[in-house]
């Protein structure tokens, strides 16, 4: 089986966002792979143990994420793609993502395609779902199980708590949701061998494309942190009437009840 | 400048959800005046269209097919195209829910557009629509407005409030027919499994347990808590580890983000990755035995107590309040 996933660099969950000059700060921060690719990294690696084959991992970044893609193939994959747009690209948004995702997946001819339902620093989703249409596969988000016999394959999908049971038909895109499975850590012989393992580095230019062709369709005009909430109010007294307190400032003071 | 806007509404257990309202009220502020265009897709949805009118819609477009009984992206796109094709909207408003996340790239990709997802506002400032959008979880945000093509962006539900119900609107209600073909996904079943009642991403009480539940058993006040409140029961992902419940009720940067009017944290210690998934709840309410705990930074009102002594008589005091009030 020919396998890619698509992997994104995101800032440690337990990172506290500063913002500096109008932008996140990166400084002194911790990078992981997005949580939710590492989901779709074990799978991956999980379906070309039962079904052999070749596990691509590729990102749409800059120099560092190649330290993410080490680690991935600290996990298993085989290869390691960083498509890097540092020097071509001011900015980019999913629909440029995408686009050069598509351009570098047209010709690979990929059975199935794994990536995270979401990423976590930006949260939209849309770049699975785009780069399936792009390619004119079908594809199913936030899959908590996947069967594969053949071309045909069964998916379990999370639905807001609910589960449907998908019938669909290799190649695929498929996004991980939480619980599809639990992600490997690297081994130390792993490590070792991931420094041998290719890593190929790509720009626009080996894709034939222009910064024309993938800018963005949006603009981001402001980034702020939420306004900090005030200390709030811990109840004094015998517990249960703090309980009634409690009840009564929910109604008469925050109105919630 | 005036825009023509088409809403998606979403329709779930034959009722249209709260998310299509108050997208339909986002679609009003972008028309600037313009015409709000809803479209309803499924087996049977003509008898809900007068709903999406009373909340703002002038129009309601309609697709109706067998084959639309479930979603997939293929069968909904080619009905959502539909519409977009025969009205020429300015404008596209879905929920951010599993079927908007879903399906709203597929179609954004389709049209060669931008897409602003899960925007929490909506204003026009200076001619141009603005969206505010959480980024990281809810520990910034961005505002964010669309430079090329059709303006598409879907809302989270729980944030844009709803225009007032007014039945004495109306509109046309008109079927276009598709032929919905080629479906290359097929849902074969639907298991409802975790949601007992009420959906996590729309709750307006959430009741959510960590660590200091102690086992699945302990879930059991915090359940009980929530139901006396119309509410749902989410969890820390501590709780989710521990396999005290399913991930499906996971509230947090891995997980859901929700924005519940009340949110009650029982043995929560209020880790940041938590924090980013409910932190902007409208009032939070932490009960903890720790009162060190980083929850009650975040709390509007916390009770420093155990949380098998306060949740029962919470729950308590809440029945009495409803027997009072009916």
């Amino acid at each position: 089986m020919n396998i890619f996933v698509l992997m994104k660099r995101t800032f440690d969950t337990e990172e506290k966002i500063l913002i500096e000059n109008g932008s996140i700060s990166e400084d002194d921060a911790e990078f992981i792979i997005n949580p939710y690719d590492e989901y779709a990294i074990e799978e991956a690696l999980q379906l070309k143990e039962a079904h052999g084959g070749e596990v691509t991992v590729v990102t749409v970044g800059s120099e560092e994420s190649e330290k993410e893609l080490r680690t991935a193939l600290a996990m298993g994959c085989d290869k390691a793609v960083l498509i890097n747009i540092e020097e071509d690209l001011e900015d980019g948004d999913q629909f440029t993502t995408a686009k050069i995702l598509y351009e570098f997946l047209k010709d690979k001819e990929a059975d199935i395609i794994l990536a995270g339902n979401v990423a976590i620093d930006g949260g939209s989703g849309q770049v699975g779902p785009r780069l399936a249409e792009l390619l004119d596969i079908p594809y199913v988000t936030t899959i908590t199980n996947i069967e594969i016999d053949g071309k045909n394959v069964k998916i379990v999908r999370d639905v807001e708590g609910d589960s449907e049971i998908i019938e669909t038909t290799l190649p695929l895109l498929v996004t991980a949701q939480q619980g599809l499975n639990e992600p490997r850590y690297p081994s130390l012989p792993g490590i070792m061998k991931a420094k041998k393992k290719p890593l190929e580095e790509l720009e626009l230019d080996d894709l034939d494309l222009e910064e024309e062709d993938v800018m963005p369709k949006t603009k981001t005009l402001e980034i702020y942190l939420p306004p900090k909430k005030e200390a709030g109010k811990i109840l004094q007294g015998e517990l249960q009437d703090q309980v009634k307190e409690l009840v009564s400032l929910l109604r008469s003071e925050a109105k919630v009840i | 400048m005036a825009r023509k806007v088409f809403v998606l509404g979403e329709i779930r257990d034959q009722f249209l959800r709260n998310v299509s309202f108050e997208a339909l009220a986002a679609g009003k502020i972008i028309s600037e005046g313009g015409e709000v265009v809803a479209g309803l897709i499924g087996e049977n949805v003509r008898t809900l269209a007068n709903d999406m009118i009373y909340y703002g819609a002038d129009r309601v477009v309609i697709v109706e097919d067998e084959k639309l009984k479930y979603y997939s992206p293929d069968g909904y796109s080619q009905a959502v195209m539909a519409i977009i094709d025969s009205e020429k909207p300015d404008a596209i408003i879905f929920g951010h829910t599993a079927l908007g996340k879903d399906l709203s790239p597929k179609i954004a990709a389709k049209l060669n557009a931008g897409l602003i997802s899960d925007a929490t506002a909506v204003e026009i400032v200076g001619g141009n629509v603005v969206f505010t959008r959480p980024i990281y979880s809810g520990k910034a945000f961005e505002k964010k407005i669309i430079t090329d093509g059709i303006i598409f962006a879907t809302v989270r539900p729980n944030n844009i409030p709803p225009l007032e119900k007014n039945e004495s609107r109306s509109g046309e209600v008109a079927s276009i027919s598709v032929e919905i073909k080629d479906l290359r996904t097929i849902v074969r079943e639907v298991v409802q499994n975790a949601a007992e009642g009420v959906d996590l991403s729309e709750a307006k009480v959430i009741v959510a347990g960590g660590r200091g539940v102690k086992s699945a058993e302990g879930f059991e006040p915090l359940k009980e808590l929530a139901s006396v409140l119309g509410g749902a029961v989410g969890a820390s992902r501590g709780a989710c580890d521990a396999n005290y419940c399913d991930y499906s009720l996971q509230i947090g940067q891995t997980g859901k983000v929700v924005t519940p009017d009340l949110y009650i944290a029982c043995g929560i210690s209020g880790a940041i990755q938590h924090l980013a998934g409910m932190s902007n709840s409208k009032v939070i309410v932490a009960i903890n035995k720790d009162p060190e705990a980083n929850i009650f930074n975040v709390a509007d009102y916390g009770i420093v107590g155990d949380l098998f002594e306060v949740v029962p008589m919470l729950t308590e005091e809440f029945k009495k309040l409803k027997i009072h009030s009916s």
